[in-house]
């Protein structure tokens, strides 16, 4: 038996039929074709599926799809802006941050939400915050990197 | 100006874009009309016969559409390696461990075909199962294979020099045992594919691999399909480190199931069965004795490994003879003797992972040779300078060091760490420790006998002159051999980056062996500077016929032509070049005649101009058994330094600085070289520190999940100081070789001697949790 769920995604209304026990990240992959959002585990242990629900970073394949009912969800196909690369991504290509990439939109998401409540966080801060989510390429350093420079470049932007 | 334009920069990665923004493709991205999707039945047991396998109540369930077994598959042999193929599709008279596939299912959805899945009835009569690698050597063992009596997979018996001879003449002779697990690659993209098999017998397969080569020829093998026919794409890729080296279950599974209902078959594997099918790092046991003279030259290494293999042989056999030959340097030593067992144990078969069967018998090695200075009152440093290696040195097992930046690398970590500051004089709980290693830049030979070439690649210019394709079968898996490919075509075209596109990972591009052995940067680079030579040459002789400029004075750099370094009368061909393209926003312009006009002006002359380039390594190595393994063009090497601090009541270790510097002949792209030197000193940290697969009593996994398998996060890893060495290399295209590898060989052993130097408690097992090391310093202290 479907359910109607409907939520705002990557900023746009959107209304589904979906099956109780769907996970949000196979309503994204499958029903909105939104694969930059990667499935690495199912169990919430690698991060690959971090979405920002309501401001917060959550593991999408622990979130049932019905829970995101009246919710705000943000993938990593909704941060460029204009054919712009986010100010967080432009970092991540810059620094190095990125190698096989699946980690990736996970990664810049659990950043995105950092950025949005502290700033200017401390090295001890990104790696706490986005110790979540797994990358078996880096060794991390070039990811940290990449946020300490984006949140100097979204300080610089602001007035 | 810098010799060079594009190459030895921090140009960003062409694949940058498109995995910031989740526009790469991975293969479980990928969806076709019509697809089915496939399941796997896997054997719940250890060991045991089968006796009968019911399909007909799976059959009949609503929205499954095929169901293979050995019966539908047949039972072909394959594996890696033609001298042993040990595995068939699905397991036929007998289960060897709990994960064996047994049939495979395609239906309408996953839902379905899992439930079909659990609908098959096999009956088996199980039989006692082997998990030690020790016991299962033992007269009276479970049996895993007929062929292979006392489970011995394969044995390597080798010595170089007289090994008796010159222990005997040794003042000192210090032994070492030393034991790791068997590691999960943890690559965070489980592996997945999408199968097409055409109506004309054509089979296309979209898959997570780092070697479309092998896999285009397993599955054409098992599948009895002309290997004309089956056509292997690959993806953007999640990560590989060497267990996605070969041809999966999965992969002959889904062309199988295509086959067999004419539609897309799409199969991912969950977590869980990565760990199963896993073909990552082995298990190894090492058995060592290094006798030196008083002044602490190295005289002669004795080695003895054991391999737990697991079920099958996967790449066991080049892993057995690796534990031997890459210990041949970077040190001289007079004599070694070797002695390798892979042994058959009742659990998943174990293969490739980064660093390939060198990471466990480098670390047993690396902390003999503390072992040894501490003894002789040396410093650990002193030691190894004493007995190093340089260029043009061969090792005792015949290993050409056509350039080894070994010694630098030393005196680079010395200095980045301030070694000399702290060795010695640091508090009890406080340590440092230093290791050195080395690892081919691509293996001397295919894994399969032949004379193929290792790399071709086509180079095609469009219409216009102003862009380079490069098509190659080589595959970008993460490392960056995209970036890297169109660095060298730019370089030596003499074009701007942005002027280069790269489409790769596709067997009917070009031949590439593939994402293993630390062997792209070297090999196909090498093809892909021979191809763009060709139409940089084929582009002047043009030039030269219209201009009358000889040849040899026409040179490319930066976009531009020039003739005897001016900029030369080209006024027709411009000319000509903005009549042609009125209109377009963007005619050429300035004083020198642009790449663009020139390869438009050859267009012209002789249609679409292509380049192919080829490579493959001159005849390498020994004549000895064995001797093709550890072969190699180039060698590249590494050492660091590691700080610990270790909490001497809970035994809680925390990894405080690590000094990286890794020669890899000439760094193509820097950012490209530190990514990898600090990847792979993550991935060391955390098979020294965490990463163990743990198996309860009947051979299941207790930890098959990214939780309970430990690897590490953004907490565990330090900032790691990384500096580049470059030597040069002769055999390498530019001077480059290896980087991805070679820069794990020293992290365990660092740490372990970083480890000792804290507590004075010597661990020769891994991995180095809180509770072993508490363990073994009380033990020490109740010892005294």
């Amino acid at each position: 038996m479907k359910t109607i769920i409907s939520l705002m995604v990557n900023g746009e209304q959107v209304e589904a039929a979906v099956e109780p026990n769907k996970t949000l990240v196979q309503f994204l992959r499958e029903d909105l074709g939104l694969t930059g959002t990667k499935h690495g585990c199912g169990l919430g242990d690698c991060g690959a599926c971090t979405v920002i629900m309501d401001g917060k970073p959550v593991n999408s394949c622990l979130v049932l799809a019905v829970q995101a009912h009246g919710r705000e969800v943000l993938t990593i196909e909704g941060l460029a802006e204009n054919g712009k690369l986010h100010p967080i991504q432009q970092a991540f290509v810059d620094k190095g941050a990125i190698q096989c990439g699946f980690c990736t939109p996970g990664m810049i998401l659990s950043a995105k939400a950092l950025l949005a409540e502290n700033p200017q966080p401390t090295e001890q801060e990104i790696r706490t915050a986005i110790s979540g989510n797994l990358c078996r390429c880096t060794g991390y350093q070039k990811i940290v990197e990449a946020i300490q420079e984006a949140a100097k470049s979204i300080e610089g932007t602001e007035v | 100006m810098s010799e060079f334009s594009v190459l030895n920069t921090r140009a960003p990665r062409l694949d940058g874009p498109a995995k910031a923004t989740g526009r790469a493709k991975y293969a479980d991205d990928l969806t076709m009309p019509g697809m089915l999707y496939g399941a796997i039945l896997h054997s719940p047991i250890a060991h045991g016969k089968i006796l009968h396998i019911d399909t007909s109540k799976a059959l009949k369930l609503k929205g499954v559409k095929a169901i293979a077994t050995a019966k539908e598959a047949g039972i072909v042999k394959y594996g890696v390696s033609p001298a042993r193929y040990d595995e068939t599709l699905y397991a036929y008279e007998k289960v060897r461990y709990v994960g064996d596939e047994i049939a495979a299912v395609a239906a309408v959805d996953y839902a379905t075909a899992l439930e079909a899945v659990n609908l098959i009835k096999v009956d088996y009569e199980e039989l006692p199962a082997v998990f030690d690698m020790f016991e299962a050597m033992k007269e009276g063992a479970p049996q895993l294979h007929a062929e292979f009596p006392g489970n011995l997979n394969a044995e390597v018996h080798q010595e170089f020099g007289d090994t008796d001879a010159a222990f005997a003449e040794s003042d000192l002779v210090v032994d070492h045992t030393f034991l790791n697990k068997r590691q999960d690659a943890a690559f965070i993209e489980p592996h997945s594919c999408l199968a097409v098999f055409d109506l004309d017998g054509r089979l296309t397969l979209y898959t997570s691999t780092q070697v479309p080569h092998y896999v285009m020829r397993t599955v054409a093998m098992v599948l009895r399909i002309p290997v004309g026919n089956v056509r292997v794409v690959k993806p953007y890729v999640g990560g590989g480190f060497g267990p996605k080296c070969e041809a999966t279950p999965l992969e002959m599974s889904a062309g199988l199931l295509s086959r067999m209902t004419g539609k897309p078959v799409k199969m991912t594997y969950t977590r869980e069965q990565v760990f199963l099918h896993s073909r990552a790092r082995h298990q190894f046991y090492a058995e060592m004795s290094l006798g030196v003279k008083k002044d602490g030259t190295m005289m002669a290494l004795k080695n003895k490994a054991v391999l737990d293999g697991g079920a099958y042989t996967s790449f066991g056999i080049a892993t057995v003879y690796y534990s031997g030959s890459l210990l041949g340097g970077p040190y001289k030593l007079k004599a070694m003797k070797y002695d390798g067992y892979r042994v058959y144990t009742n659990k998943p078969a174990c293969g490739a992972q980064r660093g390939h069967g060198g990471v466990a018998h480098r670390a047993a090695f690396e902390q003999l040779l503390d072992m040894t200075a501490e003894k002789l009152g040396l410093d650990p440093i002193e030691l190894r300078l004493k007995n190093i290696m340089q260029a043009g040195d061969i090792t005792v097992n015949e290993l050409d060091m056509s350039s080894l930046g070994m010694k630098e690398c030393i005196e680079a970590v010395r200095e980045g760490s301030e070694w000399d500051k702290k060795k010695g004089k640091l508090p009890k709980g406080k340590g440092i420790g230093m290791a050195c290693g080395f690892f081919v830049s691509g293996a001397g030979y295919p894994i399969y006998r032949s004379d193929t070439y290792h790399s071709t690649v086509v180079i095609k210019i469009s219409e216009d002159g102003g862009v380079a394709t490069v098509l190659t079968g080589s595959a970008e898996i993460g490392q960056g051999s995209d970036t890297t490919m169109a660095m060298i075509a730019a370089e030596t075209l003499g074009i701007p980056l942005e002027n280069v596109k790269v489409v790769s990972g596709d067997t009917d591009l070009s031949v590439d062996l593939g994402a293993y052995s630390s062997r792209q940067t070297l090999m196909t680079g090498h093809a892909t500077k021979e191809a763009a030579e060709q139409i940089r040459n084929k582009i002047a002789q043009f030039l030269s016929e219209e201009l009358g400029y000889p040849v040899e004075s026409i040179t490319f750099r930066d976009g531009k032509v020039f003739f005897d370094g001016q900029p030369g009368n080209f006024e027709k061909i411009r000319t000509q070049y903005i009549k042609e393209h009125r209109g377009w926003t963007d005619p050429p312009s300035g004083e020198y005649l642009t790449f663009r006009e020139a390869a438009r002006l050859a267009f012209l002359k002789a249609g679409t101009i292509v380049g192919t380039g080829k490579y493959k390594p001159p005849r390498l190595g020994g004549s000895y058994k064995g001797a093709a393994v550890g072969t190699s063009p180039a060698y590249g090497c590494s050492a660091q330094v590691v700080e610990v601090t270790v909490d001497m009541e809970t035994g809680e270790i925390t990894v405080d600085n690590m000094t990286d510097a890794h020669d890899c002949g000439l760094a193509v792209n820097r950012t490209l070289v530190e990514g990898q030197m600090q990847g792979s000193l993550s991935m060391g940290l955390g098979e020294c520190l965490f990463e163990e697969v743990k198996f309860d009593s009947r051979g299941r996994i207790l930890n098959p999940s990214l939780g309970e398998y430990r690897i590490p996060t953004a907490l565990d890893m330090p900032n790691v100081k990384s500096i580049i060495v470059e030597s040069r290399e002769p055999n390498g295209p530019y001077g480059a070789k290896e980087v991805g590898e070679g820069a794990i060989m020293p992290t365990i052993p660092a740490i372990l001697n970083a480890i000792y130097d804290a507590t004075g408690v010597r661990i020769n097992e891994l991995p180095v949790t809180s509770e072993r090391l508490y363990l073994a310093m009380k033990k020490a202290k109740e010892q005294g």
